[in-house]
Parts: structure tokens; C-alpha cells; sequence
């Protein structure tokens, strides 16, 4: 089984180090109450995402959830347009219909960020059957989390797509909660061995090791590429901010404690990923990556507060493809 | 031109559009058996890549037909009965109707979802809905429900070329109506009504399975000298207001029948938007005939003391009438 080579690493840092950036820059300015509506971060998460798009190309479609900006970065997708999407504006992915919570490209292969919880399984399993019948190899993957793993949708597909041999990756990124409900209150038995019993091929990972991420997606998407049917995985990890970042005005209480929160920091995926790389001699490469997501980073935010909004009167435009 | 029941006109529609692109897939449960007979055949014409059996499970199958759609074919997804359109309709509200807005235009989502729908089967409650109002609601899905053979042909053919979601429900009980179905590519546009008997004296517009009971209460009208002119919206989703509009205009009065219940049916929204756009031209007050807000019972007697007929649809003109300025 390979390993990844240090180029590989780095390109996978860079990718993790701007879904970092892009999203501690996003917190800032949600505190400044510049933004309209909701942003959910995925900081702490970066490795899944990156680790399994790495594998993937603008032929090959992911699904997404409403923790979304990773693994819309992840696979390729335009941080400017994103930024733009997220302030409003009408050059936004989405051209400011979508938001935070909807950013997609259908031309890199981005099934787009969904709001309701488990829907981009199926829309995953859709794109997975039209790759199928294309026979050319494409992969359909799909992330949700924890609290998704508790819809009905997630059987039905390990059902079908094992039963139809569907090119498909089902990663479950375990973050301990489904809003402020510790998982282990909600949810019974270990997520991935549910897909034993389905004959579907599983495998628990460390989701902060993008290494082990990146290994076992290899082994995930090569099945699929091959024919060889779907997979899932539990990818282990933890989100540092909040649910939403807004929530510590209307939570009476703390959900999770201090402590935890700085145990998994203590484990945090770029920290382990940048110390692989110093071990591998690469130490003296990392500080020119990060100036230059800075500058991407830096570049997305002003370009967005200087783009246009959309025209109050096309809201009533675009719900059908002709007219 | 022959005499076709409904269903297999539908049938003929998705042989001929199968064959037209190869980008048309078809899945659903039980869709190779084909409990209605719609189905019948196509996998043996066209493959099991092509037309394939689901498990039972709604709630993936609508969404995938979303994902299969984004990803380039063209999906017919079928869902049997149309009650079971509720299990599924979390992928067609929040999905299928919402992805193409949301997303600013970036995709089409060329899919048709299917079903047979309505009651008169002792079928009871969970397998009787017609439930078009509810998708109408949703903006973004088109409503097609024929009520002959050749609307459903063409109609059906329409709808699998179409670039939206669309969702196509047949009033095809026992096979449903029977009529005659034009030979060759027999394509009806969506979002245009048709004029089934021409009148005077009230417009009944009639849907689906209401548009055969209306025709009889006309015939039974036209002895009382009542002439009625019969529309049938064909599709509810865009609505063609001006067929309808235009009718209202020139008889003056109006009569809706429905198959739904009466709150918030596709009837409701009818006699609003001509009451909102055609106010002046009301000799009568608009009369909805439709399901008063109970479940479909299973017993003949009290299914049939549900459901509109040629009777009440003959009660509601003669209303209308009674009632002359």
C-alpha cells in the first residue's frame, strides 16, 4: 500500500492550511456581525476532507454538507467565489442565492454543501449510478457526519450501493456531535461496523492523521474506480468552534468542556502533519506556503467586500432552466 | 391514430423516449414487473442498466434521481403508487426543487418522477391521495396530470425532454380512460391547457380523473340547455391562467373540480387567481367541487360518497347558474 511522498504532503498542508485560514478569518468577521446568516466551521477537520479529495478529480463528484467550505476547498473549488458566496454577492459560486451553507461547483465535480442533514447521500448515490452506467471510472463520494449517520437515508444506501456495486465513498466524519447532542447520547454501536452486515467494506480511521486518511481513501477510492462497489469510513475528529459560530448566544450552558476542547487541539492535523514533514526534512518549506495561502486568504476577503450584490429583481429569475 | 387505454399510452411514451435517448434511465420498485402495466417491457427492450429495479426505499431513490440527473442522464423515477411520493419528498422539496435556484442556474435537473395516483380502487386511505398540491407549493418541480391517453403520451414525452424537475402523476385506475392516441412522436408542451368540449354558459375546469365526470355533466347539462365549456389545465404547474382566464372571460362563470381535498387544492388556486384576475367577469361566484378534508375511505359506498362526480359537478354548474347576475 502506498504511502504518500513528500510532495504529496505538502500539497495536502497547503490545502489543509487554507481551509484553516480561510475559515479563523471567517470566525473574525461572524464576531464582527458583517455577515448575513449562519456559518458552520470546519476547523479541526481539515484532514478528512483533504485526504479523501486528494484522490479525486473534477470528473469525480463529492456531496457535501452544511460544514461544507473544506471539502468545497478540498476538491478544488474556488476560495474567491466561495468568500463571495458566504458575503452575498453576485459573484458568489452561487451568485449569492446559496450562502454559506449551499456553496457548490458542478463543474469541479461539487454536489454542493446541503442543509438538511443526510441529504447529500443521495445526490451522491445518484451521481454514483450515472458514473457506473458511464463506465469511465469515476468515484461519487460523500461526507456527512455523526449526527447524519442516524437517518434512515444512510441504510438505505449502504443497501443499495452495495447491492448495485456503486462506485461510491460514504465518509462519516465523527466529530462527537450532532449539534450540541454528544453522539454518544444518540447514537448506538460504532457507525462503520454498521456497514458490515451490508457485505459493504468499512474501516475506521484516525481523522486528524491526513496520512491515515489519505491511505485508506486511497484503498476506498481504488475499489471504486475499479468496480469493486462502495465503502465506508469513520473518519475520528473534532470540530474546535462551536456547532454554528453564533452559538454561545443563545446556549444556556456549555455542551462540551474546556478541557476536551483542548485535548483535540492538543491533536491538531496541520500541527501533526507540519511535525511528519519536519521529521521528512521539509520543516524550512512550510513558512513560504503559508504566506502564500495568506495571500490567497487575503485576496478572496477583499475581492468579496468590494464585489457587487445581486439585483433585488432577480430574485424571481432562475428556478427552471428556461425561463 | 388507435384507441389506446391511458397506461399503455404512458408505456408507448417511455418505449419511444427510451429508444430517442440514451441518456433516459428508468428505476423505481418492481418497475421490471411493472404492477401497472407502464412499465411493461422495457427492460427487455432496453437493458438493466437502463431500467432497474429498486429496493423499496423513497427516500434514496428520489434524491439519487437528483444526483443522476446532475450527473448527466436523464432519470425517470418511478414511485408506484403516489401516497409514497410523501415518503420520499424530502429529496423532492428540499432537493429536486430548491438545487438549480440555490445553486445559481449551475445545473439542470432533467428528471421526471412518476406515479399513478387516485382513488376508486377500494384502495383506502394510503394509496388514494392525488398529491399535487403539496408539489405545486414547492416552485420548482413542474406538475403535469393528464387526463386522456393522448395528453398522457405526449405529455410523458414532454416531460423526460424537459431540462426540470417534473413531476408527472396519472390518474390510471384499471388502466385507466381509454381514447385515441395520434401515431407517430405525439409531443404535448407542458404548461398549456386544452379545451375538451366548448360552451357558453360555464366553464368547468377539470382535472385528471374530474375531467371525464365533468364531460358527462355537461352532456347531462346541455338537455337542461346549459352549455359548458370543459377545461382541462393539463399541466398544474405552470398554469396556464390564460386558457383558463380566457374561458371564465367569455362564459362568466366558473366551476372547478378536483380530485384532492378541498384545502389548499389545485381547485383553490384556480378559483383565486380568478378571482384575482378576472373578478369583473364573474357573473356567479366561483364553486369548488372537491374532496371535503377527510382521508379516503375503503368501503365502495363511502368512497363513492367522497369523491366527486358527474352528479356533483352537475350540482356546482346548476349553482352557478341559479345564481345569474
Amino acid at each position: 500500500m502506498a504511502s504518500p511522498g513528500t510532495d504529496t504532503l505538502l500539497a495536502l498542508y497547503e490545502r489543509m492550511v487554507l481551509i484553516r485560514r480561510m475559515e479563523e478569518r471567517l470566525s473574525e468577521v461572524a464576531k464582527s456581525g458583517e455577515l448575513p446568516g449562519a456559518v458552520h466551521l470546519t476547523i479541526g477537520q481539515e484532514a478528512v476532507a483533504t485526504g479523501l479529495c486528494a484522490h479525486l478529480t473534477d470528473d469525480d463528484w463529492i456531496a457535501s454538507n452544511h460544514r461544507g467550505h473544506g471539502h468545497f476547498l478540498a476538491k478544488g473549488g474556488d476560495p474567491n467565489a466561495m468568500i463571495a458566496e458566504i458575503f452575498g454577492r453576485e459573484t458568489g459560486i452561487c451568485r449569492g442565492r446559496g450562502g454559506s451553507m449551499h456553496v457548490a461547483d458542478f463543474g469541479r465535480g461539487i454536489l454542493g454543501a446541503n442543509g438538511i442533514v443526510g441529504g447529500g447521500i443521495g445526490l451522491a448515490c445518484g451521481a454514483a449510478l450515472g458514473a457506473k452506467l458511464d463506465g469511465r471510472g469515476r468515484v461519487s463520494a460523500v461526507f456527512f457526519g455523526d449526527g447524519a449517520s442516524n437517518q434512515g437515508i444512510v441504510a438505505e444506501a449502504m443497501n443499495l450501493a452495495t447491492r448495485w456495486s456503486l462506485p461510491l465513498v460514504m465518509v462519516c466524519e465523527n466529530n462527537g456531535y450532532g449539534e450540541f447532542s454528544p453522539s454518544a447520547t444518540v447514537t448506538s454501536g460504532e457507525i462503520w461496523r454498521r456497514a458490515q452486515p451490508y457485505g459493504m467494506a468499512a474501516e475506521q480511521v484516525d481523522g486528524n492523521d491526513v496520512v491515515a486518511v489519505w491511505e485508506a481513501c486511497e484503498r476506498a477510492v481504488g475499489r471504486a474506480r475499479a468496480g469493486q462497489g462502495p465503502t465506508m469510513l469513520e473518519a475520528r475528529t473534532y470540530r474546535w468552534h462551536g456547532h454554528v459560530e453564533s452559538e454561545k448566544s443563545f446556549l444556556a450552558a456549555p455542551y462540551r468542556s474546556d478541557d476536551e476542547v483542548e485535548q483535540w487541539k492538543r491533536r491538531d492535523p496541520i500541527r501533526l502533519l507540519a511535525d511528519r514533514l519536519a521529521a521528512a526534512g521539509a520543516a524550512a518549506t512550510l513558512p513560504a506556503i503559508d504566506a502564500r495561502v495568506d495571500a490567497v486568504v487575503e485576496r478572496a476577503y477583499a475581492q468579496a467586500l468590494a464585489d457587487p450584490l445581486p439585483s433585488a429583481g432577480s430574485a424571481f429569475e432562475g428556478m427552471f432552466a428556461h425561463g | 391514430m388507435a384507441k389506446k387505454r391511458l397506461i399503455q399510452a404512458v408505456n408507448e411514451a417511455l418505449h419511444e423516449e427510451m429508444a430517442r435517448d440514451p441518456r433516459v434511465i428508468l428505476f423505481g420498485e418492481d418497475v421490471k414487473v411493472g404492477l401497472f402495466g407502464d412499465t411493461k417491457g422495457l427492460a427487455d427492450a432496453f437493458g438493466g442498466d437502463r431500467v432497474m429495479n429498486t429496493p423499496i426505499c423513497e427516500t434514496l431513490m428520489t434524491g439519487m434521481a437528483v444526483g443522476a440527473a446532475a450527473a448527466g442522464w436523464r432519470p425517470v423515477c418511478h414511485l408506484m403508487f403516489a401516497n409514497f411520493i410523501y415518503t420520499g419528498f424530502d429529496a423532492i422539496a428540499n432537493q429536486a426543487a430548491k438545487l438549480r435556484y440555490m445553486f445559481g442556474g449551475q445545473t439542470k435537473l432533467p428528471l421526471v418522477y412518476m406515479a399513478t395516483m387516485g382513488a376508486g380502487r377500494s384502495s383506502a386511505a394510503q394509496h388514494s391521495d392525488v398529491p399535487y398540491p403539496a408539489v405545486m407549493n414547492l416552485g420548482g418541480v413542474k406538475v403535469v396530470v393528464p387526463s386522456t391517453p393522448a395528453d398522457a403520451k405526449g405529455l410523458l414525452k414532454a416531460a423526460i425532454r424537459d431540462d426540470d424537475p417534473v413531476m408527472f402523476l396519472v390518474p390510471s385506475r384499471r388502466g385507466g380512460e381509454s381514447g385515441d392516441v395520434p401515431d407517430g412522436d405525439h409531443v404535448v408542451p407542458l404548461g398549456r391547457g386544452d379545451v375538451k368540449r366548448e360552451g357558453g354558459d360555464a366553464t368547468v375546469v377539470a382535472i385528471g380523473s374530474m375531467v371525464k365526470p365533468a364531460l358527462r355533466a355537461a352532456e347531462l347539462a346541455a338537455k337542461d340547455g346549459i352549455s359548458i365549456e370543459v377545461v382541462d389545465p393539463r399541466t398544474l404547474f405552470p398554469l396556464d391562467t390564460g386558457t383558463i382566464l380566457a374561458s371564465v372571460r367569455k362564459t362568466g362563470r366558473l366551476v372547478v373540480v378536483d380530485e384532492a381535498r378541498m384545502t389548499c387544492s389545485a381547485a383553490s388556486e384556480i378559483a383565486a387567481t380568478v378571482a384575482e384576475q378576472a373578478f369583473g367577469a364573474l357573473k356567479a361566484p366561483v364553486a369548488r367541487v372537491a374532496v371535503r378534508d377527510v382521508a379516503i375511505p375503503f368501503a365502495p359506498v363511502l368512497e363513492n360518497a367522497v369523491l366527486p362526480d358527474e352528479t356533483s359537478v352537475l350540482d356546482a354548474v346548476r349553482k352557478v347558474m341559479g345564481a345569474r347576475a
